[in-house]
């Protein structure tokens, strides 16, 4: 044994052996590894401590450069820590910062070994420990040392002291009690004589104050005397970070530093420093006008700099401005529209962000021309960077940039066009949601629809799928405004359409069918009312614009069932609509060709659009040759899809033919049943599709017996990144799987908000029936046939709560008659959802450990001295004439105290006064009473939330918002003390 | 703070990491393949500042190895490259010119200078005569607990336990 040893100790490869024969080996670098990996494992178990520590050196070389999991061996790690020689420990500690972790089992082992080098008169063990410590402390470690780092906090060594004031942030973080025996040495601390401690706990409270920074406000006096006194310029930047917190939370404080801050910028020749006071006062002082415009004098200069880091610094800075100082953007134009050339990716994607700041709905047609220009020439990258802010800005909150929609309509048909885009989806989601919102621009977007369905080179690109998906779905939907139908049903028929994917070929097809039920619809009126000459014109006209306005106000629509009641409200508040509407109506381009026909139907067959007995059976020819094939696809979508328009055509083509060799009697009966079946399906199709509020799927409830949570994560199994429903999981699932497939769409439906489902007709009733909840967003009148109630239930939620706005919006839409097209123009109404629209933001909660840690920072700063802990010693003069300051300060605090403190347990108990006095007093001892506690708290804390969540009106919200104000006001009336 | 500490060759080799924020083993592997990928395809001449996944990393090529630092949105870039170039030059003093194969060969020294200069993310010390003192003291230590190990007596000790 002693033998083996001994061979082991001489002959053991150091690591220097290793790393050498690392870079000579001949026999491949991993085998090579592992071959020293299999030395490793028996060297460490060698009880000579050289061998071990030379084995442990090895392993923690290749856990950090080659990244060999070390955990294994976390047992001989404490064992070399353990050792007495300082070499040794040294190779025991950097192993155990490198691989030790929170969920480590061997930590608790090493507690007596770190409070005992803690306390060793060797001030390079005290700093190896500490080191550690600040790597791997964790709740446990941090409770049993707190004591010792606490009189290392003093340590008359500057190398131990510096050090021990680095762990604290780690303690604290994970041992929010420590505060209140630490603190008050910490804050001494920042008097230090020694400029590296003052740096180091300035550090510390930088790091504190990011997470909360109103607990550290009282503190405000010292940091402010470290502004002005301090001539390091690590200090001096991380003080001022600390202010740009502080000054958000305390105006008057704003006044004190801004001065100082000035000061700091124009004299310091350290571009760091300079930076931060920059980016100081245009984050936190942006209200102070001299400040801000030295600042972007500063900036300029960086922006104008050659060195490419001042100069994305500068845009940066700049970009913080934008919000609150357009003109200093508007300043540096040139410069931030010359950086999109940059040749730095980095600088480019900053200038667009500022160019994007820059839009205004006065410039935005200008801005995005520019812009789309230079996409064109930019790398597809970066192209595609531009794109996605365009859309994304131009989108912002309802589109509210944009006043020209037809302007904008067609911008998006252009960016569709650009070689490069890869946005299908953003440009999809803004067609479609143009689209529902905004009535007036349907004429100029179906015709933007049709350019891109009708060029066949487009239909390659699977980049554009989406989009092209989304003009089929536009043009089909808005037909009526179409100029020429016959052309869209060829467009969306070509050839190359087979190149698209199943999914966005099944809206092809299902628009064609829209396609065809307005064409057949035009044809049987045209022959009615030519059959009917009685007629005058004028009633024509009439006629034909009430037979449109079906689409434009549900009343009329017979089949309408179960119709909004906002709608009816409507009607009740203006019993004129129907006249006025069809007033209005015939500017409208389908209706105008439509009239042009009745009148002068002689010469109806010599032009190009016209319904003729002809060209309607050259559309069913046309559609039956183009989908024949399909109606066997492998496809299930496509294949019944196709089948239904097929089936329709049958059923319509035993009427036509007929009726085409028929004479003038005959022609009125056989029209009927034909026309009938026309109404009918013109009536299903005619039901406006309005936007979804997002939270609309929220607001269903879920139906007993149903374990939505189950259902779903075995999907997530089967489907794996499945965006579209794949057609594959149609054709696997049998109707027993309903629910299943169901819960899959409902899944779906979510990310497909924007692509509402196309379909409610009797003839796909079938259809629906299997997959009913595909259908949910949409159509709201034919749900209530599936086993989820939702849609009309939404419906009334929706108008109980707060639909009234929307209400008003809505009758004024109808009152208004519409302007013409070219008039100067207005910006349209952009329907929008009030409740549902916006975006839920759920308050951010601070974790519990960070309520822990400011609760317990605000105790000791706030001079509660209830508590005081045995380690404490007499403070100095000095310290308790300040602390004198804090008990006056603590006159006023309570109502301060409970904004912050009792917030966890505000909404279940019924007399706030009664528990804040309670909450102070034992609050904390009940904390770290047990960390089951804390649990608890937690625990409540969840609850709560989920109270938020369930009911969360905008009354609720707007109090919770309120909130945080108040609290703010309450802090400013505590602090000035110190400062003046 | 300063979440971590990498040290990256132009081939991609890492020659030191110092993780200050927890990061499992694997993600580990995963941050520094992915960064390694951004970092090293940029240009010479582009600014030394990469955002990444809500952070940012700031890096500086020194011959052929890359410095990287990871730190929070509100960090102060410039500082960071400060902070980069005191350890390199605390780095050049300790080794005389320090070369890419003196960190390979004394990758724990690195480690060692590494931790006076930052301490829980944060820096420490900024006197670069203060870390050469330390390090220097420790290196002593060190040397004599060796000397202590390898003299013929301490084998022979060894040997008849």
């Amino acid at each position: 044994m002693a033998g083996s040893s001994i061979m082991e100790t001489l002959f053991q490869r150091t690591l220097d052996d290793i790393i050498k024969g690392l870079r000579l080996q001949l026999i491949g670098e991993s085998a090579f590894i592992s071959k020293a990996m299999e030395e490793i494992r028996r060297e460490i178990k060698s009880t000579d401590p050289h061998t071990k520590s030379t084995a442990l050196q090895k392993l923690t070389y290749f856990n950090s450069v080659h990244g060999l999991d070390m955990s294994w061996a976390a047992f001989h790690v404490v064992e070399v820590i353990g050792s007495s020689r300082f070499a040794h420990k040294k190779i025991g500690y950097l192993a155990a910062s490198q691989s030790f972790h929170d969920g480590t089992d061997v930590m608790l082992l090493i507690t007596n070994q770190l409070r005992k080098d803690l306390t060793s008169t060797n001030e390079f063990e005290v700093s190896l420990a500490l080191e550690c410590l600040s790597r791997i402390a964790t709740l446990d470690l941090a409770r049993d040392l707190t004591p010792e780092i606490f009189t290392l906090l003093s340590s008359s060594k500057n190398l131990v002291r510096k050090k021990a004031i680095g762990v604290i942030l780690r303690v604290f973080g994970v041992y929010p009690d420590a505060v209140r025996v630490c603190f008050k040495r910490l804050v001494e601390n920042l008097e230090s004589p020694d400029p590296q401690m003052v740096s180091a706990t300035v550090g510390v409270f930088c790091e504190l104050a990011s997470k909360d920074p109103g607990s550290y406000l009282p503190l405000a006096p010292e940091f402010y005397k470290i502004l002005v006194d301090s001539k390091n310029n690590w200090i001096l930047i991380k003080v001022m970070k600390i202010f740009a917190k502080l000054v958000q939370l305390e105006p008057r404080l704003a006044k004190r530093v801004v001065e100082p801050i000035c000061e700091h910028m124009a004299r310091t020749g350290a571009k760091s420093l300079m930076f931060e006071c920059v980016r100081t006062i245009v984050t936190s002082l942006a209200e102070y006008e001299s400040a801000v415009k030295h600042a972007v004098v500063k900036i300029r200069e960086l922006l104008i700099d050659d060195d490419p880091n001042l100069k994305y610094l500068g845009l940066q800075a700049l970009s913080i401005v934008a919000s609150k100082h357009l003109w200093a953007v508007l300043e540096n134009k040139e410069v931030v529209i010359k950086s999109l050339s940059d040749a730095d990716p980095n600088i480019k994607l900053e200038s667009l962000r500022l160019v994007m700041a820059m839009v205004s709905d006065s410039n935005v047609s200008e801005i995005s021309r520019v812009l789309v220009n230079y996409a064109l020439k930019s790398d597809p990258e970066f192209c595609n960077e531009i794109l996605g802010s365009i859309l994304s800005t131009c989108g912002r909150n309802f589109y509210e940039k944009i006043i020209d929609f037809d302007w904008y309509v067609s911008l998006l048909g252009e960016m569709s066009r650009i070689p490069h885009c890869q946005k299908g989806e953003e440009v999809e989601n803004q067609f479609i949601d143009i689209g529902m919102r905004v009535k007036d621009v349907r004429p100029e977007l179906v015709r933007v629809a049709r350019d891109l369905l009708i060029d066949p080179a487009l239909l390659g690109n699977p980049f554009l799928n989406r989009i092209l998906s989304a003009a089929a779905w536009v043009s089909g939907e808005y037909v009526e405004f179409s100029k020429n139908p016959f052309e869209l049903m060829e467009a969306l028929l070509q050839p190359r359409t087979s190149l698209l994917p199943p999914s966005i070929r099944a809206v092809y097809i299902h628009s064609a069918f829209k396609v065809l039920i307005f064409c057949l619809h035009s044809y049987f009126f045209q022959r009615k009312t030519i059959a009917s000459s009685s007629l005058s014109s004028n009633d024509l006209a009439q006629g034909v614009s009430d037979s449109v306005s079906v689409r434009e106000s549900p009343k009329g629509s017979g089949s309408a069932t179960c119709e909004a009641p906002a709608n009816e409200l409507d009607g009740g508040f203006n019993p004129r609509i129907p006249s006025q509407l069809s007033k209005d109506i015939p500017t409208g381009n389908g209706d105008e060709m439509i009239v042009t026909h009745g009148q002068t139907s002689s010469f109806a067959s010599l032009e190009k659009n016209s319904f003729t007995e002809d060209s309607i059976s050259n559309l069913l020819n046309l559609i039956e040759m183009a989908l024949g094939p399909l109606s066997v696809s492998h496809e299930i979508e496509l294949q019944e899809r196709a089948r239904n328009i097929l089936g329709f055509i049958e059923l319509i083509k035993q009427e036509i033919p007929g009726s085409l060799d028929q004479g003038e009697g005959n022609f009125e009966r056989e029209q009927l049943k034909a026309s009938e079946v026309i109404n009918v399906m013109r009536d299903a199709f005619s039901k406006e599709l309005g936007p979804v509020s997002i939270s609309a799927q929220e607001r269903v409830p879920v139906p007993d017996g149903l374990m939505l949570n189950e259902n779903l994560c075995d999907l997530e199994k089967i489907c794996g990144d499945v965006q579209l429903p794949s057609t594959s999981s149609f054709s696997l699932g049998t109707p027993h799987s309903k629910e299943k497939i169901g819960v899959s769409l409902l899944n779906l439906q979510s990310k497909e908000e924007s692509e509402p489902s196309t379909e409610s007709t009797s003839l796909l009733a079938e259809h629906r029936k299997r997959h009913g909840l595909y259908y949910l967003s949409s159509e709201k009148n034919e749900i209530s046939s599936t086993d989820y109630p939702p849609a009309n239930e939404m419906k009334l939620q929706d108008d109980l709560h707060d639909d009234a706005e929307d209400l008003v919006k809505l009758t004024e839409q109808s009152l208004v008659p519409k302007k013409k097209p070219n008039h100067a123009k207005p910006r349209p109404v952009v329907v929008r959802l009030d409740e549902g629209d916006e975006v839920s933001i759920v308050a951010k909660k601070p974790d519990s450990k960070d309520d822990l840690l400011s609760g317990a920072v605000r105790d000791v700063l706030f001079g509660n001295e209830a508590i005081p802990t045995s380690s404490q010693r007499n403070p100095s003069d000095k310290s308790s004439s300040k602390r004198k300051g804090k008990e006056k300060v603590n006159i006023d605090l309570p109502s301060e105290l409970k904004e912050n403190l009792g917030d966890e347990e505000k909404p279940d108990l019924g007399n706030p006064s009664s528990r804040r006095s309670k909450h102070r007093t034992h609050g904390k001892e009940r904390r770290h009473r047990s960390p089951g506690k804390n649990d608890e708290e937690r625990e409540e804390n969840v609850q709560k939330e989920k109270q938020k969540s369930s009911h969360r009106h905008g009354r609720h919200k707007a109090r919770q918002r309120a909130d945080g104000p108040l609290n703010v006001v309450a802090q400013a009336a505590v602090i000035p003390d110190f400062l003046l | 703070m300063i979440h971590f500490v990498l040290l990256i060759s132009r081939q991609g080799k890492v020659r030191l990491t110092k993780w200050y924020s927890p990061y499992s083993q694997k993600e580990r592997t995963k941050v520094i393949r992915e960064l390694s990928g951004v970092i090293l395809t940029r240009g010479p001449k582009l600014c030394n500042f990469v955002e990444w996944r809500g952070y940012k990393v700031v890096y500086k090529r020194y011959a052929s190895l890359y410095f990287c630092m990871c730190i929070d949105q509100e960090d102060n870039e410039l500082e960071i490259l400060e902070i980069i170039h005191h350890f390199v030059e605390i780095l050049d003093r300790y080794f005389g010119s320090v070369c890419e194969l003196d960190l390979i060969f004394n990758f724990h020294k690195a480690y060692y200078i590494l931790d006076e200069l930052l301490i829980a993310g944060e820096l420490q010390e900024s006197s670069k005569k203060t870390v050469a003192r330390l390090i220097a003291a420790q290196d002593s230590l060190v040397e004599t607990a060796k000397e202590q190990a390898n003299s013929i007596s301490n084998i022979i000790a060894q040997a008849t336990k």
